[in-house]
């Protein structure tokens, strides 16, 4: 029988991004609130050996434990899913700050095109436009009415930037100007301009000057150290919830933190959720926390997982397309990429920062014309520097040979000579890709881990080509001497480090019977219950999800003070 | 602290990072970054290391000898010594990978490893219930066997092209091994080597940071704010070891 804890205003599952804005501003507001994180406490002087590409990047010494819970994966329904017993693919966060610890700090709007994808591709392209299978719909909510969040969230954490001249209307310019433009950037910049496009910096939330956000929290200037993503910043110039939110509700002694708390249900009576059941993973003591209000805010596969462990919303059936909780597993396409070697130039490109880099959106969201490709959407396409750390970057080229001599002299060669022109292609979702539970694999608590059902598709394989061509387009007018390009994306292989960037399984929408949650993120089918983060997007754009999924949380602020104060449906 | 920025202009200590980024104490503290950004020891002259320290790092915690020198000469050809510098015996690889297969890495600690045990497609990954100092123990020992079947000589007894050659044929799966995939043993050999050169020499490879020395790679620095808009530059390398005299 479970220890039942008094009951709170609200209660939160898991300590992210998403976890550590709502907690803020909960607390601002005198909401009594108890934030549940299964990993342990975190802080800046953690990161005093940062340094360390073994330790974090190669031994992900800051990644969920997999021996205590992973995924399971398919390409598709007819073959059995297995374990993801190493990681390659995408990376899971653990610990305070979740995911938000040790991203780069890339933080792009989505497109006005894509909160409206299905409507503006009908009208642009015809529903013949859209392949069968394809489960596209529109978000229920436009790019004007989510811009204000976009612009909160673009403050708290002090975005360094400069306006893309190819995205949605912005209220207000990036806090802090553009991080400092290297050599490499330079070069990118020139090259797209002569190409006619229409390059910008990045925009990053490594600050690019120090930086006091509206909250009072002050943080340090990048200083382009070269550690970034996969690592945590020991300087806090990385935007990161303990260096931003979790400090701001601390502060108003209305917010606890339990660590090493792993919430394994969600409680419900009648049309209502009652609150959480934990285990504190250092006793193995169940406990039950009742609340007023349950904010799900952990990362994408594990919303789910608890969503349908618990009973919780219409579980998602491919082979109807009915239900809801698991639908539109979307990820990205993110091989569709160009090498350029340099045989006279060489760059400091061991140092750099997360979300230093030079983008464009020319191939974008339906930024260009697809009447006469078939893939909709598109990609942003990218120089970043996001520092070239020894172990992980040896590319020779050609590709090869992989060891030997002729390996280790063409690897030392170039380890300063090439430079990497990256397309981020948009991942749309398929009727038969989703989220459910495993009916073979536990965690290390007996219960069952999240199972994918994902394969890259026709639209995804054109999608990375066309990118990859337009990325060896810019690398040839840089003077690369000799270029490698992505020739076929083949099949999704999850042994391969690609992004972590998983989406959908519990989207939001205006029609109860197509989504899982209102565009205040409240549930349909629980009025008491708001499941935040990207798990809400209907696809997944061109982009890094991150300033989306901020917006959203801040959205869902609004929404939770509505249910507060009249109950009900808030929309 | 003068005599090692002497040596190392660019490196920036934690108190010139201070006055650098104008960074004010205002506002509400963010996790004590400062605190560990105050030079414990700024002013006291650092003491001189002894020359030719012995490196009590270099013994066994898992291999037998054999397998070490086993270790030692395959790794060798997968990362040779040439022009461009030192290979991966000169540069401590073997120790690197003994050290760390007595660890986490070795148990695939932080890896799920339960049962039930399938084969699976090539992109659902690594499905064996083998844990790396198993995979190690087999491919060594096959190394070896593979060797005697085609040479009648033990590996490190083979001339430079016939160990690359025996290494070809574990690479591209032409050994019949039962227990383990070969060209699987060739590729955790391979990426083991390349941490072993290149990761800080705090794990027992890269010795004296030459691995980074070859490439040009400035190991653990503070900071590249001055460098980062400008051209090509040539940076001494600093350990991790160096972050705790700051």
């Amino acid at each position: 029988m479970a220890r039942k804890l008094p009951k709170v205003d609200v209660v939160i599952v898991g300590v992210g991004w998403a976890g550590g804005i709502i907690a803020s501003e909960l607390t601002k507001k005198g909401l009594k609130v108890v934030g549940l994180e299964r990993g342990k406490e975190r802080k800046t002087e953690d990161y005093f050996m940062v340094h360390d590409e073994l330790r974090y990047a190669l031994r992900y010494g800051l990644m969920q434990d997999l021996s205590k819970e992973t995924i399971t994966f398919r390409g598709n329904e007819r073959i059995r899913a297995l374990p993801m017993r190493q990681y390659g693919s995408f990376l899971l966060g653990d610990g305070l700050g979740g995911s938000g610890v040790h991203w780069n700090g890339q933080t792009f709007r989505f497109l006005p095109y894509d909160f409206e994808i299905y409507s503006k591709t009908v009208e642009r392209y015809g529903k013949n436009k859209i392949p069968a299978g394809m489960t596209i719909q529109d978000w229920g909510i436009t790019y004007d009415e989510l811009e204000p969040y976009y612009d909160r969230f673009e403050k708290l954490a002090g975005i360094s930037g400069e306006e893309n001249p190819l995205a949605g209307k912005r209220s207000d310019k990036y806090p802090t100007p553009p991080m400092k433009k290297s050599p490499p950037l330079k070069m990118f910049e020139e090259a797209a301009k002569k190409l006619k496009l229409h390059p910008y910096m990045m925009p990053s939330a490594n600050l690019s000057e120090s930086y006091k956000n509206p909250d009072g929290i002050s943080r340090a200037a990048c200083q382009y150290c070269g550690y970034c993503e996969r690592f945590g910043c020991e300087y806090g110039a990385k935007a990161d919830p303990v260096v931003t939110v979790i400090p701001v509700a601390n502060k108003t002694g209305n917010f606890e933190i339990r660590t090493h708390s792993n919430v394994r249900r969600i409680l419900k009576k009648g049309d209502k959720v009652t609150g959480v059941l934990y285990t504190d993973v250092t006793t193995g003591e169940d406990i039950e926390q009742p609340a007023d209000i349950v904010v799900m805010t952990s990362y994408v596969f594990n919303n789910i997982r608890l969503l349908l462990m618990s009973d919780v919303g219409r579980a998602y059936d491919p082979g109807s397309g009915k239900g809801v909780i698991g639908k539109n597993y979307a990820y990205q396409v993110i091989k569709g990429n160009a090498v350029g070697f340099f045989e006279d130039k060489e760059f400091n490109t061991f140092a750099g920062a997360g979300s230093l880099g030079m983008v464009l959106d020319d191939y974008n969201g339906d930024n260009f014309d697809h009447s006469k490709v078939n893939f909709i959407h598109g990609g942003m396409v990218s120089l970043s520097q996001t520092g070239m750390r020894p172990i992980q970057n040896n590319p020779v080229p050609g590709g090869k040979p992989t060891w030997g001599k002729e390996f280790k002299e063409k690897s030392v060669k170039y380890a300063n000579r090439f430079l990497s022109v990256a397309a981020q292609g948009s991942s749309m979702p398929f009727q038969h890709h989703y989220l459910d539970l495993d009916p073979t694999y536990k965690d290390a608590y007996g219960d069952p881990l999240i199972r994918i059902t994902f394969d890259f598709e026709e639209q995804d394989r054109n999608l990375a080509k066309f990118l990859a061509g337009k990325c060896e387009t810019v690398l040839k007018e840089m003077g690369a001497d000799h270029i490698d390009t992505m020739k076929e994306l083949g099949p999704y292989d999850i042994t391969t480090y690609q992004s972590t960037h998983n989406t959908g399984g519990v989207i939001m929408g205006s029609d109860p019977s197509t989504s899982a949650v209102n565009n205040y993120l409240q549930m349909w089918d629980y009025d008491n219950l708001f499941v935040i983060g990207a798990s809400a997007f209907p696809h997944n754009s061109g982009y890094n999800p991150t300033d989306t999924v901020g917006a959203l949380a801040y959205r869902a602020v609004e929404g939770i003070l509505k249910y507060q104060d009249k109950g009900g449906q808030v929309v | 602290m003068a005599e090692e920025n002497k040596q190392n202009p660019e490196s920036i200590s934690r108190r010139k990072f201070l006055r650098n980024t104008g960074f004010t104490v205002g506002g509400l503290a963010v996790g004590g970054v400062l605190g560990s950004l105050i030079p414990r020891n700024n002013d006291k002259q650092q003491k001189a290391p002894p020359a030719e320290a012995e490196n009590f790092n270099q013994a066994l915690m898992y291999f037998t000898p054999e397998q070490f020198q086993l270790t030692e000469a395959a790794t060798e050809r997968i990362f040779p010594e040439d022009e461009t510098g030192p290979g991966a015996k000169t540069l401590g690889v073997a120790f690197f990978i003994d050290h760390q297969l007595a660890g986490d890495w070795g148990f695939n600690a932080r890896e799920y490893m339960q049962a039930p045990f399938f084969k699976g497609e090539k992109v659902q990954g690594y499905q064996g219930r083998l844990r790396r100092r198993d995979i190690f123990d087999i491919g060594l020992r096959e190394l070896q066997n593979h060797s005697m079947a085609v040479h009648k000589k033990k590996f490190t007894e083979l001339k430079e092209e016939e160990q690359d050659a025996i290494l070809s044929d574990f690479e591209q799966d032409k050994v019949n091994l039962t227990t383990i995939s070969p060209s699987g043993f060739f590729l955790l050999l391979r990426s083991a080597t390349l941490e072993g050169a290149y990761s800080d020499p705090l794990y027992g490879g890269n010795r004296n940071m030459n691995g980074w020395k070859m490439r040009n790679f400035p190991g653990s620095q503070m900071a590249y704010t001055d460098i980062i808009d400008k051209e090509f530059k040539k940076i001494n390398p600093q350990s991790l070891k160096s972050h705790l005299n700051h």
